[in-house]
């Protein structure tokens, strides 16, 4: 392949849409009619279930559709029977059916659909909705996993080597119960959908992190090919997991514009994104480990229950930390779900690791003190060589770099491992470290790419933004590859008229997308330079391709830059508008013969008010072993605000339900507390840099997920270093703290 | 260009129009095709296309400017001034967060003050000026479209990702700066506190209030 400097990647680029975002131009699901997109939209606003469990057993629209500007009032008793095709997208739970929307009489959860009020304005629609009377035949819903609404679903069990033998034998024993309370992603754009129907053909303005996802479901669910549905997604005001499925909203505004004739608009409110997309389930994790006098763990038992819905079972991976994290001869590994009357929960921001890493990483601090033991000097005594859980050889891990590095930067030398020995005034400062570890996920993608006469480029996925800054990192591999400078080259997205892409989530966009772009640019550059030593009028005619490289947009050979012409030269002297190349990557065995994770050491000060039990974090520091980072300035950010959302779910956050009727009781953005301003003082990340192309041939190991792992537990035990007080529920909050 | 008429005499008596009337006298206005790019003139004039008037005279006229122009609309009275700027005036910069008054993605200005435009209704707004994002970089002349110096703080700090609660943080910004509440990285902490910005921005949101108060212009 022809060498090529590879300039963009690497530097710390703005965002390329930064002006669009900075300037309110970017559109995003439920603006498309006000940028001219789609014309005559009505509004959808949706009714939802005020039982928790039960039959509907009776809808009173008549007042309703009585009122001036609506168009229909539409439910289980008019709507029509839908096709809903055997379909199971690639981010839908492994087991179970998608809610339908409006087929039956039947309330599973608080919150469901039961009802959409189509009006010409949404003041009329929103009145309208609120005059639609529904009657029940309830039951009280099991909202809590100590009261499940069926049989635990089949465990997911790991085993390996003799773990009750191990136990038996371990110099010292720990046995420990975490929990985690529910956390919604809350993403600030509230979920919505544009539908218009052109004969047969649907075309969706959707929020979604995988356009194709959504195409599918719709398909399935209006038995309808594919090709008939169009979803268009350029801009996605945040997700974090919430807009990986097809939810149910979406498939109701498709229904309301075929009922209503017209293109409808339905846009969730923040109380019925509660229940109309998804969440991080609750889970408690049983912890047992045993390690040898000098901190070896020798065997760790780990029971996992989490909750999911009565019609699908959500799992994420909550296992993978506790195979593979720490060298441990004996682990035995159970997961269960159990079925309750709520939605189904569904990917959050580093699901699994996030929610594991804070049990395991929580017991560790504890046999740390159990042994008198430095937290870190116990982490790198079970520092492994290979995967513990299949035996095959890291890609790479630097985890001891990352401790190392941390350590350095945060002091922690100084520290004084006793508890409550240091304050300041009435707050007690504590200290505290965790491991993140995420497992880099690739998956199979393709680009197009144009360059066109112009000098210019245009490269396309049918890819993601929710902001880790996908259009800029791409048209910064891109326009290395191609050998342009980056305002020549634009990257297009959110559109499922556009190559395919794996889901924008779990952390495998720029190893997988960048890989595709990185290949298809290659192989325009290539053919380009192909044209050009082939072309007996161009001044590189008969070299070896080679020996030819592209800079700023002008072919030349690597050895004589001087021999050479632009590419608008050989396109306009060869009659082309443009030369266009398809590309993409498919992941190899190399994601089974290698363990290929990224890695963080997490740290985190914090100070207590020893009379009133608040918590303030002082600081939270993160070093990242995440591969080759493409842009430093977008990394750092997400970096930042990975850790943010982790103090998130260390102090704050807590879906609460009654679980008299299911209602969850702080479903707003008042009462559901995510950090603020104030509450983020001093939050830092390094990155250690590096090229992982054993990972993929971009070599990135991903960094959206890594970022929140490790920082709940990091909080909790400094919390426990400040207080001499472990809490092993999160939210940590002032109950937790005080009395007792 | 329904949503507007090119009278600017804010003493102008608008009679009581009904909305079908007040659509058939302006659909065919194209009063903005000059002035905007044609992509929102045609979002504009959609925006109110088929809309029906609210039941039994629930409606107002409204005169408002919004980013130097006059607006004079009948509003449903149910009409939060968020609802008008999204979805008739086809303002789109401005965000609607939780509809609450708890996220602060739909900060603008109203007479110079933040507010949050989803808990003011639009009939409030009668005569008031309300600068919206995308009202805030130059209009004028050889300067037109050069950024406010917050806007270009934001993107120089990477004050963003996913960009959502960015108009609101900047309008929210713009107005700490005036009112002075600059003199620390805390009071910025604490001043800005009212926008949340669930990608976790926090940090480079306060490192642009900082740029911007420090060295850019207001």
């Amino acid at each position: 392949m022809t060498r090529q400097t590879r300039p963009a990647a690497g530097t710390p680029l703005s965002r390329v849409d930064g002006r669009l975002k900075v300037t309110g131009q970017a559109a995003y699901a439920a603006e498309h009619d006000a940028h001219g997109a789609v014309r005559g939209v009505a509004h959808g606003v949706i009714v939802t279930s005020t039982v928790g469990r039960g039959r509907i057993t009776g809808i009173d629209t008549r007042a309703a559709a009585g009122q001036r500007g609506v168009l229909k009032v539409i439910s289980h008793v008019n709507a029509p029977e839908l096709p809903y095709r055997p379909w199971r997208g690639v981010p839908d739970p492994a087991r179970g059916e998608r809610l339908r929307v409006f087929q039956d009489d039947r309330v599973r959860f608080f919150g469901q659909p039961v009802a959409v009020v189509v009006a010409e304005t949404l003041e009329i629609a929103w009145h309208a909705a609120s005059l639609v009377r529904v009657s029940y035949d309830a039951g009280r819903p099991a909202t809590d996993l100590a009261s499940p609404a069926g049989e635990p679903n089949e465990s997911e069990n790991y085993t390996r080597g003799n773990v009750d033998q191990a136990l038996r034998q371990a110099h010292v024993r720990l046995d420990r119960t975490y929990r985690l309370q529910r956390e919604h992603h809350n993403p600030m754009e509230t979920h919505a959908t544009i539908a218009r129907w052109d004969g047969d053909r649907l075309t969706v303005w959707d929020k979604t992190q995988i356009v194709l996802n959504t195409r599918a479901g719709l398909a399935a669910d209006f038995g309808i090919p594919e090709a008939s549905v169009r979803v268009i997604s350029p801009f996605v005001g945040g997700a974090f997991g919430s807009a990986l499925r097809c939810w149910p909203h979406v498939t109701i505004a498709a229904l309301a514009a075929r009922e209503v004739r017209r293109p409808v608009k339905v846009a969730l409110t923040r109380k019925q994104m509660y229940t109309g997309t998804g969440f991080r389930p609750v889970t408690e994790y049983k912890i047992t480990l045993g390690a040898d006098q000098r901190g070896r763990l020798t065997a760790t038992v780990h029971d996992i229950r989490a909750e999911t819905s009565t019609y699908e079972d959500y799992r994420e991976g909550l296992g993978d930390v506790g195979r593979m994290t720490h060298a441990t001869p004996n682990v035995r590994l159970t997961y269960r779900t159990v079925p309750l009357d709520i939605n189904t929960p569904t990917w959050m921001r580093g699901p699994g690791p996030a929610t594991a890493a804070y049990a395991i990483e929580s017991a560790m601090d504890e046999l740390a003190y159990e042994l008198g033991m430095d937290p870190i000097e116990l982490r790198m005594r079970n520092e492994p060589d290979r995967d513990p859980s299949t035996g095959v050889p890291f890609s790479t891990r630097r985890l001891r770099e990352c401790f190392r590095v941390g350590s350095r930067t945060v002091g922690w030398d100084r520290r004084n491992p006793r508890p409550r020995t240091n304050r300041d005034g009435n707050w007690l400062i504590g200290t505290g470290v965790a491991v993140a570890t995420y497992h880099t996920a690739r998956a199979a993608a393709q680009a197009l790419a144009r360059l066109h006469a112009d000098g210019t480029a245009t490269v396309q996925c049918g890819t993601s933004d929710m902001g880790p800054g996908t259009y800029t990192s791409m048209t910064q591999v891109a326009a290395d590859a191609i050998g342009l400078q980056v305002p020549r080259v634009r990257f297009q997205l959110g559109d499922s008229s556009m190559p395919p892409s794996p889901p924008h989530g779990g952390s495998m966009t720029m190893a997988s997308v960048g890989s595709a772009v990185q290949d298809t640019c290659d192989k325009l550059r290539r053919q380009a330079i192909a044209l050009a030593v082939q072309d007996p009028r161009s001044p590189l005619h008969g070299t070896t391709p080679d020996d030819v490289t592209v800079a700023n947009g002008r072919l030349h050979l690597r050895d004589n830059p001087a021999r050479g012409e632009t590419y608008q030269q050989l396109l306009a002297r060869n009659n082309r508008t443009y030369l266009e190349a398809r590309g993409g990557y498919t992941p190899g065995d190399e994601v089974e013969r290698f363990s290929t994770h990224a890695y963080g050491a997490v740290f985190a000060q914090v100070a207590v008010d020893e009379h009133l039990g608040l918590v303030r974090v002082r600081q939270v520091h993160g070093v990242y072993d995440a591969g080759r980072i493409i842009n430093p300035k977008l990394a750092d950010s997400q970096a930042i605000g990975g850790m943010v959302g982790g103090i998130g779910m260390a102090l704050l956050e807590h879906t609460i339900t009654d679980p008299r009727d299911g209602r969850i009781v702080n479903a707003n953005m008042a009462d559901y507390l995510v950090p603020t301003n104030a509450d983020i003082p001093n939050v830092s990340a390094i990155y250690l840099g590096g090229d992982d192309r054993t990972a993929d041939p971009i070599g990135v190991k991903g960094l959206g997920e890594v970022v929140i792992v490790g920082v709940a537990p990091a909080i909790a035990n400094a919390v426990f270093h400040a207080t001499g007080r472990r809490v092993r529920d999160l939210p940590i909050t002032i109950e937790s703290l005080l009395g007792g | 260009m329904s949503a507007e008429i090119s009278n600017d005499d804010p003493d102008v008596e608008v009679p009581e129009v009904s909305r079908r009337g007040f659509l058939s006298t302006t659909a065919a206005g194209g009063v903005a095709a000059g002035v905007l790019p044609s992509s929102l003139a045609a979002g504009r004039a959609d925006a109110s296309a088929g809309r029906a008037a609210p039941s039994g005279g629930q409606s107002s006229a409204l005169s408002v400017t919004v980013n130097g122009r006059r607006h004079q609309v009948t509003v449903d009275n149910r009409t939060s001034l968020l609802d008008l700027l999204r979805e008739r005036l086809a303002l789109t910069g401005t965000k609607k967060g939780c509809d609450q008054g708890a996220c602060g993605a739909c900060t603008v200005l109203v007479d110079d003050r933040r507010v949050n435009a989803c808990l003011t209704l639009a009939v409030r707004c009668e005569g008031a000026e309300v600068t919206t994002i995308e009202g805030l970089a130059a209009q004028d002349g050889e300067r037109d479209g050069e950024l406010h110096a917050l806007q270009r703080a934001f993107i120089e700090q990477d004050a963003f990702q996913c960009g959502y609660c960015t108009p609101g943080q900047i309008m929210s910004g713009v107005a700490c700066i005036r009112e002075g509440h600059t003199g620390s990285r805390e009071e910025i902490r604490e001043w800005m506190s009212g926008n949340i910005c669930r990608c976790g921005c926090y940090v480079k949101i306060v490192n642009a209030v900082e740029q911007a108060a420090r060295g850019g212009r207001d």
